[in-house]
């Protein structure tokens, strides 16, 4: 067994800070009684003097220019979840110690991931992309992982005859037992937990009651400790509120980023993909702008995502600045992983062109693109239709091989006749022709029509075609290309 | 020592004559027209480059004279891409050029920078094996962005353009399509391996007949036909 413990010292100012990656002076603050308390203090507000446990308008007084926001546990909480959630793709016990660690199980991916090492370097970094910090500690038993990543040791302990050692190094502090407790082993002249396990147990017992005791047991692997396991949610719902209201496409990409950072890590975790996806942005004062992203084939891969969101957002138009941004992807499909192999093959092909329709899409707008199909009618104009990229058929029965043109107008244009002979930048000759199509009663389309191939003096070819009825005007409808 | 005669001096390969191509290795795509094959460099459309159509307006040829080249690699499951064309390509012509209509796709954006755009990342994309694209702007900045997206990808850049806009310099093949007496005359007015070739007359449209349609040599005054009494119906 061994737990590994992630401890996330600044997650009250972590759930505004990562939205931008302008760094300015930022603090959170509760307020739990009157007055309201700074919490947490980034950097830049630490060098100027502001601390936490200090008043509001003293730290306005030290800095002028600090942005103070209200705690907002939900989010905290939020966070955590969504966290263990994403941790889910490195292991497959997860679980939430609120109000600030989350533990995983990582005995059993210590293989796959190619060791403790390097296991806790990529959370390491799968945390800082989606913008938190974390101390990390490794221990046999969760609650000593917990007691280690508290401390902010990086500490890993794979034996437990190594864990009583160092567990006696650490502070009763961290215990976090009731204040008279802690006072009482104060007079005693305890301050760290090496110290409380040379007590006899029973006067232990007897002073400080069963829980102490049973709480360092469990540290120490004496007593079990289970941890109720984190169950992923169906669908994924993140928000991301930002520090400050933005506008520019390129600060809610940097936000966006992260939660599609967060959404890959929710699908690699459950062997999944996506195909479409919405966003929200909230304004003051306004309703949400809401935007959907679909893609032609489902994916997980978080670089195409993200260019995809970045054409999206160039694209917008947003009414007012954004205060928050939230992501949320319903339906997800199994994502078949394939084998690697040397030589291009025909699935990459279809990947690649997938992604190029993708893109743009994106970029120009969804009917912009598209592909052509041709369709079971003699009249010319109902031949094709316009469809999705890849899906065209040819017709089963081919057209003759020079019988149509390459170029077809859109609307066929009306010619002028000169002794009783079309012109077009010139007196027509007729070279080929005539061809009937007579059809369409049905529809209320009715075409009578005899198709000609002609020449002008320019030396064009064109397709010209004659109205079967009393008067039998002129039209050219296409050009041989 | 016996002098070397004349002949075995002008077949030493590094010899160049004026009106020669010189041999150049390049990776191209056959054109399906016999006599513009021996005159192209590679044997084909080079790939991975920019070539330049001009013509003096539409429809003397220009878009049949790249149809074989296209249902050749649509038939290798390449796609062909077709950008700012300034009419609708007919489909079932297409078809019945032997175009695999499902490896195409047809992108009719707006503005010129769109159009670049488009064009750009099309030939980036390793799936694509054409791009064909309609254009008169000629910024040097904006068509040497195509010639890099062109060498990554080895996809064939066509771009087609009236005889009167500015050439492009980039370009490695430079094609003029004229007609004349019924028949398409293609000038080569630059190549990889230098020399300019006398012009090459093509009969595209020749096979008009013989395809089901009857043809007249001469064209009648077609008289206004009294209207019918009874109109036949399919």
């Amino acid at each position: 067994m061994l737990w590994m413990a992630l401890h996330f010292r600044h997650l009250p100012l972590e759930v505004f800070a990562r939205g931008t990656p302008e760094i300015t002076p930022l603090a959170v603050a509760a307020s739990s009684s009157r007055i309201a308390v700074i919490v947490a203090t980034n950097r830049q507000s630490a060098e100027r003097g502001v601390r936490c446990g200090m008043a509001v308008s003293a730290a306005w007084g030290l800095a002028s220019d600090l942005r103070v926001v209200a705690r907002n546990e939900a989010a905290e909480r939020a966070v955590l979840r969504r966290v263990a959630a994403w941790a889910l793709q490195f292991t497959s016990v997860s679980s939430v110690a609120e109000p600030m660690d989350v533990l995983l199980d990582v005995g059993g991916s210590l293989k796959l991931f190619g060791g403790l090492e390097n296991l806790s370097e990529r959370i390491r970094n799968g945390l800082a992309d989606l913008g938190y910090e974390a101390s990390i500690a490794c221990a046999p038993t969760p609650l000593a992982a917990q007691l280690f990543a508290c401390a902010g040791l990086d500490i890993r302990i794979r034996h437990p005859d190594t864990l009583r050692h160092e567990l006696g190094k650490l502070p009763l502090s961290l215990l976090g037992c009731a204040p008279e407790t802690a006072a009482m082993l104060d007079r005693f002249g305890i301050h760290t937990i090496g110290e409380c396990f040379r007590l006899p147990r029973a006067g232990l017992t007897r002073r400080l009651g069963k829980r102490f005791l049973d709480n360092l047991d469990r540290a120490l692997g004496r007593l079990p400790d289970p941890r109720p396991p984190f169950v992923p949610p169906p669908t994924f719902n993140a928000a991301l509120p930002l520090p400050a209201p933005v506008e520019q496409s390129a600060a809610l990409l940097f936000a966006g980023r992260r939660l599609l950072a967060e959404l890959c890590g929710f699908m690699t975790a459950a062997g999944s993909s996506v195909q479409r996806l919405s966003l929200a942005l909230s304004h003051e004062d306004h309703t949400d702008t809401r935007v959907t992203v679909s893609l032609v084939a489902a994916t997980r891969d978080l670089d195409h995502l993200t260019t995809v969101l970045r054409e999206r957002l160039a694209r917008l138009e947003l009414p007012r600045p954004a205060i928050a941004i939230a992501l949320a992807a319903e339906q997800f499909f199994p994502f078949a992983a394939r084998s690697l192999s040397f030589l291009p093959d025909v699935y990459d092909r279809a990947e690649t062109a997938a992604r190029l329709i993708e893109q743009l899409r994106a970029h120009l707008g969804d009917r912009v693109v598209c592909g052509l199909t041709a369709l079971a009618d003699h009249r010319p104009e109902c031949a094709w239709q316009a469809c999705e990229p890849g899906k065209g058929i040819v017709p089963a029965i081919p057209a003759a091989s020079f019988s149509r043109p390459l170029w077809l107008f859109a609307a066929p244009r009306r010619l002028k006749e000169a002794a009783s002979s079309p012109c077009w930048e010139g007196p027509l000759s007729l070279l080929a022709g005539p061809e009937r199509i007579e059809t369409g009663w049905w529809d209320g389309n009715h075409v009578a029509r005899d198709y000609f191939v002609a020449r002008n003096p320019a030396q064009s070819l064109l397709w010209i075609y004659r109205e079967h009825d009393a008067e039998g005007k002129w039209y050219l409808h296409g050009v041989f290309g | 020592m016996p002098t070397p005669s004349l002949d075995t001096v002008f077949n030493h390969p590094a010899i160049w004559r004026g009106n020669d191509c010189a041999r150049v290795a390049l990776p191209s795509v056959p054109t399906g027209y016999a006599e513009l094959d021996i005159l192209l460099p590679g044997g084909g459309w080079p790939a991975g480059v920019l070539t330049e159509i001009c013509r003096e307006r539409s429809g003397i040829g220009e878009l049949q004279l790249v149809m074989p080249a296209a249902a050749r690699l649509s038939h290798a499951g390449r796609w062909i891409i077709i950008i700012a064309p300034p009419h609708i390509p007919y489909a079932p012509a297409l078809a019945a050029h032997g175009v695999q209509l499902s490896r195409l796709m047809l992108v009719r954006p707006e503005a010129d920078k769109e159009k670049f755009w488009a064009c750009e990342q099309a030939l980036r994309s390793a799936c694509c094996g054409a791009v064909l694209m309609w254009t008169d702007h000629s910024r040097e900045h904006s068509v040497r962005r195509l010639q890099l997206a062109a060498e990554r990808g080895g996809a064939l850049a066509m771009l087609f353009r009236s005889s009167r806009a500015i050439p492009l310099v980039t370009a490695a093949l430079r094609l003029h399509i004229g007609k004349s007496d019924g028949k398409a005359i293609v000038r080569i007015l630059k190549r990889r391996g230098g020399g300019i070739p006398a012009p090459v007359a093509l009969d595209l449209h020749g096979k008009l007949a013989g395809h089901g349609i009857p043809v007249r040599r001469s064209a009648p005054a077609y008289a206004r036909s009294p209207a019918p009494t009874h109109k036949s119906r399919l």
